[in-house]
């Protein structure tokens, strides 16, 4: 199934009927479900496990629990924090629900190996999700994962007044970008926001580094299981411009003490304190809801400037493609199919899709160009900005900290956030993470 | 006493509902302490990600953790936030015991001021410093107070002891309070006998005060000693749940905890807990022993 562009009329008109297919009852959209009518195509109570800030995600259970009223779906939501250890524990228990919400990746693979995880039903349609982002949840070329919510690349936001007043470009290059923090530092403002003490925003800028100077498949071999590859020369190329990104000033003297969580990296971008911040899509609704004028006249995005000299891509992305839905393989097979009919018709459904572009995210599925078109959003350029960024990447590389063995992750983040403060010299972070990846 | 036949009967019956009496609370203890820490003492040997089939793996873990330097790191540490805590807290605790125990309403007025801080989670005392510290919008901020726009969390030299302090302004309240108790226990009749005898204020307070609070003393820093040991929330919350900046503040049950729950590495995190839990017994039988704390007990029944 192609979405296709339609208008709200035709679109509520089109919504009834895939209901009304999908209920197998003709008067299940006007909520009155003849005696007559045949037993829903999932006729089985599902349990879903999700995060509570996925609203968009719940309004299509919600649908899915209209045309199903006597076998919903018990969707139970939770915090960040807690909810990939209280999925691993449930896992381990034998409680976990029917379907789970995930961030694919290396922590997918893990319950993908312990037999946890079913392959994605045959009646989910694949092909109409993004390649590059269904990758993230295939593993031996088998798909365990359904996209659920939006695209979130890792771009370089900028305050467009503090550069203006600084008489500065958004930078393109890494020369730029060190000149900008060379002008922004003798005005008093902190070139670069980041949040330092949650480690994994610094995460974002070694990514980007370790991309451009060595290219997409260096990180591929990383993440192959080939530990001799942290010990490349790219690798502490990279940390090197880490370094001078961190002894130029770029960064103000108070990123470690800043975590993501508190909104102080975020808010130092909208007062002006900080003129650049480099962060995931999902940044753009912290702006719009912090301050929502700043984001009408002042904000500016734009990709990660490119390292000359450098073997990677300038059109390479890092980030979370997506989140993704996934099922108990341990679940019956009534609740299996139960499972597929939800993750077929309900999840970035055309009416999912809407609602998740006009709250200015893009999600996952091809050829949203003539939606896109037709939009009256007022985020309409920040999402053909996000739209044509991940389809004109040639790669979209997985957050590291998501993509490694979890048991990988840790030091990942201490190690980087070490050469961050000069605790690690740059030529000795790749031999501490090949010893990490070989034990 | 001689023993008659109806004393000893009397003092197996004793014995036996002294038995009964405390078995929920064996029960209990059994059920939801000693059988978890066996079980924890058990994965030290085994290789279980918390999701798979547990395999044993012998001794590798107990090796791995000991030769890895970022567990002696993380043991460094907590002895650091220990002996630290109790050089800070007790002498301030001490004092502010002292000056609230005599019976006056403005010390009552600045003693329910003060102890206001142990009523509030460690979750919500950690999110209202770190907000208070950010150097761009916390107290740094506000006019004169500017030389506290400094990375005091971010630093890798002061975050530790900004968590010590921030974990002592938590804490205090609580040993105040029980010096404040152990003041008022003391004998007015002994300070009546030192006036008449002419004895200064610091004469009294170094003679009768601070001996009659030994016991006192010996139960608060063992709490604080112990407590301080397995202390987690308030550090988990303060350095954003990595033990930051780098492993600045990265104590042994953080250690623990990062490993268990964010590596997923159950057997190297239970080896962690257990050196916890060895740590801790021994270090309160050494306070208790050289403290003749249990000698406390034998006075009060007047047995030795």
């Amino acid at each position: 199934m192609s979405v296709s562009p339609l208008s709200g009329i035709a679109r509520r008109r089109f919504l009834a009927a895939t209901a009304v297919a999908a209920a197998g009852v003709v008067l299940a959209a006007c909520g009155t479900a003849g005696p007559g009518g045949e037993p829903a195509a999932g006729t089985a109570a599902l349990t879903m496990w999700a995060l509570n800030d996925q609203t968009v995600l719940k309004a299509s259970v919600d649908a899915y629990n209209t045309d199903h009223p006597d076998a919903k779906i018990d969707l139970q939501l939770y915090a960040n924090d807690d909810y990939k250890q209280k999925i691993r524990v449930a896992f381990g228990a034998g409680q976990a629900p029917d379907l789970f919400f995930n961030w694919g990746g290396g922590g997918l693979r893990d319950y993908v190996k312990a037999g946890k995880v079913a392959e994605v039903p045959t009646a989910v349609d694949a092909d109409r999700f993004t390649p590059s982002v269904l990758k993230t949840a295939t593993f031996d070329g088998k798909l365990y994962g359904v996209p659920c919510n939006g695209l979130a690349p890792v771009v370089l936001y900028y305050n467009k007044k503090v550069l203006a007043d600084a008489g500065l470009q958004p930078p393109k290059t890494w020369d730029d970008l060190l000149a900008a923090v060379g002008t922004l530092k003798g005005k008093g403002i902190t070139p670069i926001s980041l949040a330092a003490g949650s480690k994994w925003p610094t995460l974002m800028w070694e990514e980007y580094l370790l991309d451009r100077v060595g290219g997409a498949d260096l990180f591929s071999a990383v993440e192959a299981g080939d530990s001799t590859a942290w010990t490349k020369p790219a690798v502490t190329e990279a940390n090197k411009l880490l370094r001078e990104l961190v002894d130029a000033g770029a960064f103000g003297d108070s990123a470690s003490s800043l975590t993501y969580d508190q909104g102080a990296s975020t808010a130092l971008v909208y007062t002006g304190k900080a003129a650049m911040e480099l962060m995931g899509t999902w940044e753009y609704a912290n702006f719009a809801k912090a301050a929502p004028d700043f984001v009408k006249s002042d904000l500016g995005y734009t990709t990660f400037p490119t390292v000359p000299g450098g073997a990677g891509e300038e059109k390479a992305i890092v980030g979370n493609p997506s989140n993704f839905l996934s099922v108990n393989a341990a679940s019956s097979t009534e609740k299996q199919a139960a499972a597929a009919e939800y993750l077929s018709k309900y999840v970035l459904n055309t009416d999912q899709v809407a609602k998740f572009l006009d709250s200015g995210t893009v999600p996952p599925v091809m050829d949203l160009e003539r939606t896109l078109q037709d939009s009256t959003s007022p985020d309409k350029d920040w999402m053909w900005f996000v739209y044509d960024l991940v389809n004109e990447a040639p790669t979209f590389q997985l957050s590291w900290d998501q993509a490694l063995p979890s048991t990988s992750a840790d030091p990942l983040l201490t190690n980087i956030d070490k050469v961050f403060l000069g605790q690690l010299e740059p030529e000795r972070f790749g031999q501490e993470m090949s010893k990490v990846a070989g034990s | 006493m001689t023993a008659t036949p109806h004393a000893g009967r009397t003092a197996r019956r004793r014995r036996v509902s002294g038995a009964v009496m405390a078995a929920p609370a064996l029960l209990l203890f059994g059920l939801f302490g000693v059988l978890p820490l066996g079980g924890v003492l058990v994965l030290g040997f085994a290789d279980w990600d918390g999701l798979g089939t547990i395999s044993w793996s012998g001794a590798d873990n107990w090796t791995a953790v000991f030769t890895d330097a970022a567990t002696w790191d993380a043991l460094w540490l907590t002895v650091k936030v220990m002996v630290i805590s109790w050089v800070v807290q007790t002498p301030i605790s001490l004092a502010l015991g002292v000056f609230q125990a005599p019976a006056a309403r403005w010390r009552a007025v600045l003693a329910v001021l003060w102890f206001l801080p142990l009523v509030l989670s460690a979750v919500a005392i950690g999110l209202a410093w770190q907000a208070l510290l950010d150097p761009s919008f916390g107290l740094g901020s506000v006019p004169g107070l500017g030389f506290l726009a400094e990375p005091l969390l971010g630093s890798p030299d002061l975050a530790l002891y900004t968590v010590i302090f921030v974990i002592a302004w938590q804490f205090i309240p609580f040993h105040a309070l029980l010096y404040q108790a152990g003041v008022r226990q003391i004998p007015a009749a002994l300070y009546e006998a030192a006036a008449i005898d002419g004895a200064s204020r610091v004469q009294r307070f170094l003679v009768i005060t601070l001996p009659q609070l030994r016991y006192t003393l010996i139960t608060s820093s063992t709490l604080m000693l112990i407590g301080s040991l397995t202390y987690f929330d308030l550090i988990f919350v303060l350095s954003g749940g990595t033990g930051g900046p780098g492993t600045a503040t990265r104590v042994l049950p953080l250690a623990m905890y990062i490993t268990g729950f964010q590596s997923h590495d159950m057997g190297r995190a239970s080896v962690l807990a257990t050196t916890l839990v060895v740590f801790g017994l021994v270090l309160s039988l050494l306070i208790t022993r050289l403290s003749r704390f249990t000698a406390m007990d034998s006075q009060q029944e007047g047995l030795t």
